[in-house]
C-alpha cells in the first residue's frame, strides 16, 4: 500500500483578474521511494508540496478528492489534528536554511523542541537524542553546534541542521523543497548524500522538489514533470533522458553540457496545448 | 592586445584582527574578444575580483589594467564607458519605479549620447525585447526579460568589456539557454570581451574558452575548456569541483 495518495489536488488563488489555479488536478502516490517533482518556476511544484501539509495561507485555497495518509484523509482533519501530522508523520525541508531557522534560538534548543513536541522524553534523553541526530547528519562537533546560533553556521551546516530537525521526530515522509539550490556544488553532494542515507536507513518516502533535471534523474527513483500546474509526464528517473513529452525533451536540450559542447543552445518552444492537456496521473 | 590584465591582485576587507583576505595574489590575463571564466565555491573571491575591477571595493593592491587603462584609485569616465557589469539578480538590479525607457535613457544621457530615442529602440531590438517593452516597469517583466534589460543597459554605452556576475543563476534552465545564446550572439556581433563568474561549470564551459579555478581567494589553476572537458584538471580542488558538478553519485549504504 502507498504511504501517501493525492487525488485531484487543486490550489487556487483569487486575484483581481479572477481565480488563478496554481496546481490543477494533480494526482500521485508515494511509496517508500524517492519521488522527484521537477518543473520551472511557477509550475506549481512547491505549491504541491505545501498543499500536502496544508500550508497554503488564506486567501489561497486547497481542494482535493482526498490526500490519504495511513487511512486518514488529511483534507478532513481539523487544524489542531493537522499539527500532529506535521513533523511527526510528514516533515518538510525548505530551500534556504537562513530563513527557516529561528535566529534567536540556539541550534540545540530548536532541534530539542522539534523532538519534545512529539515524543515524551526527559530533558536529558532529548539532549542525547539531539546530539545523536546532529552526528547522523555528519556534523563533526555536535556539542559545539548544539550551543551555537544559526548565524554562526554556514549554508551547508544550516541545511544539515534543518534535516536533523525534520528527521528527529522520525516521520514517514520527508518533503524536500529545493533543499540544495542555495548551496555550492561540493556541499550539495554532501547534503544529498545525507538525505539519501537517512531515507534509505529509515525506509521513508521522499518527495524531492527541484528545478534541476540532471540532479533529479540521478537522485530519485521516479520523476513527475510539472508544467503550468499539471503533471505532463511521469517516468523512471534513470529513463528521464528518453522522455517522450516535448516539454521534458525541450528542458533537457536547453541545458549546456560539459561533455557535448554546442555553439548554440536549443531554446524551448512552448506549445499552448501543453497547458490545456489533462494532468497525467501518478498513482501506481 | 590585452582586454583585461590583472597582476598580483590582493583584496581585503576590514583591518586588524578582523581583516579578511578575500583575494590573494590573483593574476589573470584576458585578451581582447576572449571569454574568460572564474569558478569556485561561494566565498572563494571570484565576485570580489569583478567588484575590485569596477571600483566597488576600494581596498586592493597590485595592478589592474582594463580597456587600455591602468586603474588607480579613481576610474575615468572613459573606463565606465568601456567596462560594464551585469549582476546576478535581475530582480534586485533594476530600479522598481523606473520603466525600461528611463533605465536606458538615464545611462545613455550620463554617457553623453545624443539621439537617445533611436538608440533605445536599437538596444531593445538587440537584446530581443522589441518596442512593446519600452514603457514597462520591472514588475511587469519576467526574470529572463529583466536580465535582458540589464544586458541592454550594460550595452548602452557601447562597452568593450562585459563583466558577468552569475548572469543566469537566478533563471530557469529554458530561460538560461535564451540568455546564454544572446550573450554568444552579442559577442560575435560587437567583439566583446567577457569576464564571467559562475559556479556552474557547464555554463562557464558553454561561454568561455579559458577558466580559472579559485579556492579561498587564490587562483589554483587556469585551464582551457578543452582540458576541462577532457576531465584533466591538475589541481585536486579543480578535480573535486568538476566531479561534483558532473552530478550526484549514489554511495552504497553500509549499515
Amino acid at each position: 500500500m502507498s504511504l501517501l495518495t493525492v487525488d485531484n489536488l487543486w490550489v487556487k488563488f483569487p486575484t483581481r483578474n479572477g481565480i488563478f489555479d496554481a496546481v490543477r488536478g494533480v494526482s500521485f502516490s508515494l511509496d517508500r521511494e524517492r519521488l522527484g517533482i521537477v518543473g520551472e518556476s511557477g509550475s506549481g511544484k512547491s505549491m504541491t508540496g505545501r498543499a500536502i501539509l496544508r500550508l497554503i495561507r488564506k486567501p489561497g485555497e486547497v481542494t482535493a478528492n482526498h490526500i490519504m495518509l495511513d487511512g486518514k484523509d488529511l483534507m478532513q482533519l481539523k487544524e489542531r489534528e493537522m499539527r500532529k501530522i506535521r513533523g511527526q508523520h510528514i516533515s518538510m525541508v525548505m530551500q534556504d536554511p537562513k530563513f527557516s531557522l529561528n535566529p534567536v534560538m540556539t541550534v540545540g534548543a530548536q532541534i530539542m523542541e522539534a523532538y519534545s513536541l512529539h515524543a515524551k522524553a526527559t530533558a536529558l534523553e532529548t539532549k542525547q537524542k539531539t546530539l545523536e541526530m546532529l552526528e547522523a547528519v555528519s556534523i563533526r562537533d555536535p556539542e559545539r553546534v548544539f550551543r551555537a546560533y544559526p548565524h554562526e553556521m554556514s549554508g551547508g551546516m544550516g541545511q544539515r541542521i534543518m534535516i536533523a530537525m525534520m528527521l528527529i521526530p522520525n516521520p514517514k515522509i520527508l518533503i524536500a523543497d529545493e533543499p540544495t539550490s542555495a548551496l555550492d556544488v561540493s556541499v550539495q553532494t554532501q547534503v544529498l548524500g545525507i538525505i539519501d542515507k537517512l531515507v534509505q536507513q529509515r525506509g521513508m518516502g521522499l518527495i524531492f522538489i527541484s528545478h534541476d533535471l540532471n540532479l533529479v534523474s540521478a537522485f530519485c527513483d521516479r520523476v513527475l514533470i510539472m508544467y503550468a500546474g499539471r503533471i505532463v509526464e511521469i517516468c523512471d528517473a534513470d529513463k528521464l533522458h528518453e522522455a517522450q513529452h516535448p516539454y521534458t525533451q525541450g528542458l533537457l536540450k536547453s541545458l549546456p553540457r560539459l561533455d557535448a559542447p554546442a555553439r548554440r543552445l536549443e531554446v524551448l518552444k512552448r506549445d499552448p496545448a501543453w497547458r490545456d492537456a489533462e494532468s497525467v496521473s501518478g498513482i501506481k | 592586445m590585452t582586454g583585461i590584465n590583472i597582476d598580483k591582485l590582493n583584496v581585503w576587507f576590514g583591518d586588524g584582527i578582523d581583516r579578511v583576505d578575500a583575494v590573494r595574489e590573483a593574476t589573470v590575463k584576458v585578451s581582447k574578444g576572449e571569454s574568460f571564466g572564474l569558478v569556485g565555491e561561494s566565498g572563494s573571491g571570484k565576485s570580489t575580483i569583478l567588484r575590485a575591477l569596477t571600483g566597488l571595493v576600494p581596498t586592493w593592491s597590485g595592478s589592474m589594467e582594463a580597456a587600455g587603462e591602468t586603474l588607480g584609485k579613481k576610474r575615468s569616465r572613459h573606463f565606465y564607458k568601456k567596462v560594464q557589469m551585469v549582476f546576478q539578480d535581475p530582480y534586485a538590479s533594476l530600479h522598481p519605479r523606473h520603466p525600461v525607457d528611463q533605465v536606458l535613457s538615464e545611462t545613455l544621457r550620463l554617457h553623453g549620447f545624443t539621439n537617445i530615442d533611436a538608440r533605445i529602440s536599437k538596444l531593445l531590438d538587440e537584446v530581443g525585447l522589441g518596442q512593446s517593452f519600452r514603457f514597462r516597469y520591472p514588475h511587469q517583466l519576467s526574470g529572463g526579460q529583466r536580465q535582458r534589460v540589464a544586458i541592454a543597459r550594460a550595452l548602452a554605452p557601447q562597452p568593450e568589456i562585459l563583466l558577468l556576475d552569475e548572469p543566469t543563476s537566478a533563471l530557469d534552465v529554458s530561460v538560461q539557454a535564451e540568455i546564454l545564446n544572446l550573450l554568444t550572439d552579442l559577442q560575435t556581433e560587437h567583439g566583446l570581451t567577457y569576464l564571467m563568474v559562475s559556479h556552474d561549470l557547464a555554463v562557464v564551459g558553454h561561454i568561455c574558452s579559458r577558466i580559472a579555478v579559485m579556492q579561498q581567494g587564490r587562483i589554483v589553476e587556469i585551464m582551457s575548456i578543452e582540458e576541462m572537458r577532457a576531465l584533466q584538471p591538475k589541481h585536486p580542488y579543480s578535480k573535486h569541483l568538476l566531479e561534483a558538478s558532473l552530478g550526484y553519485k549514489r554511495q552504497p549504504v553500509s549499515d
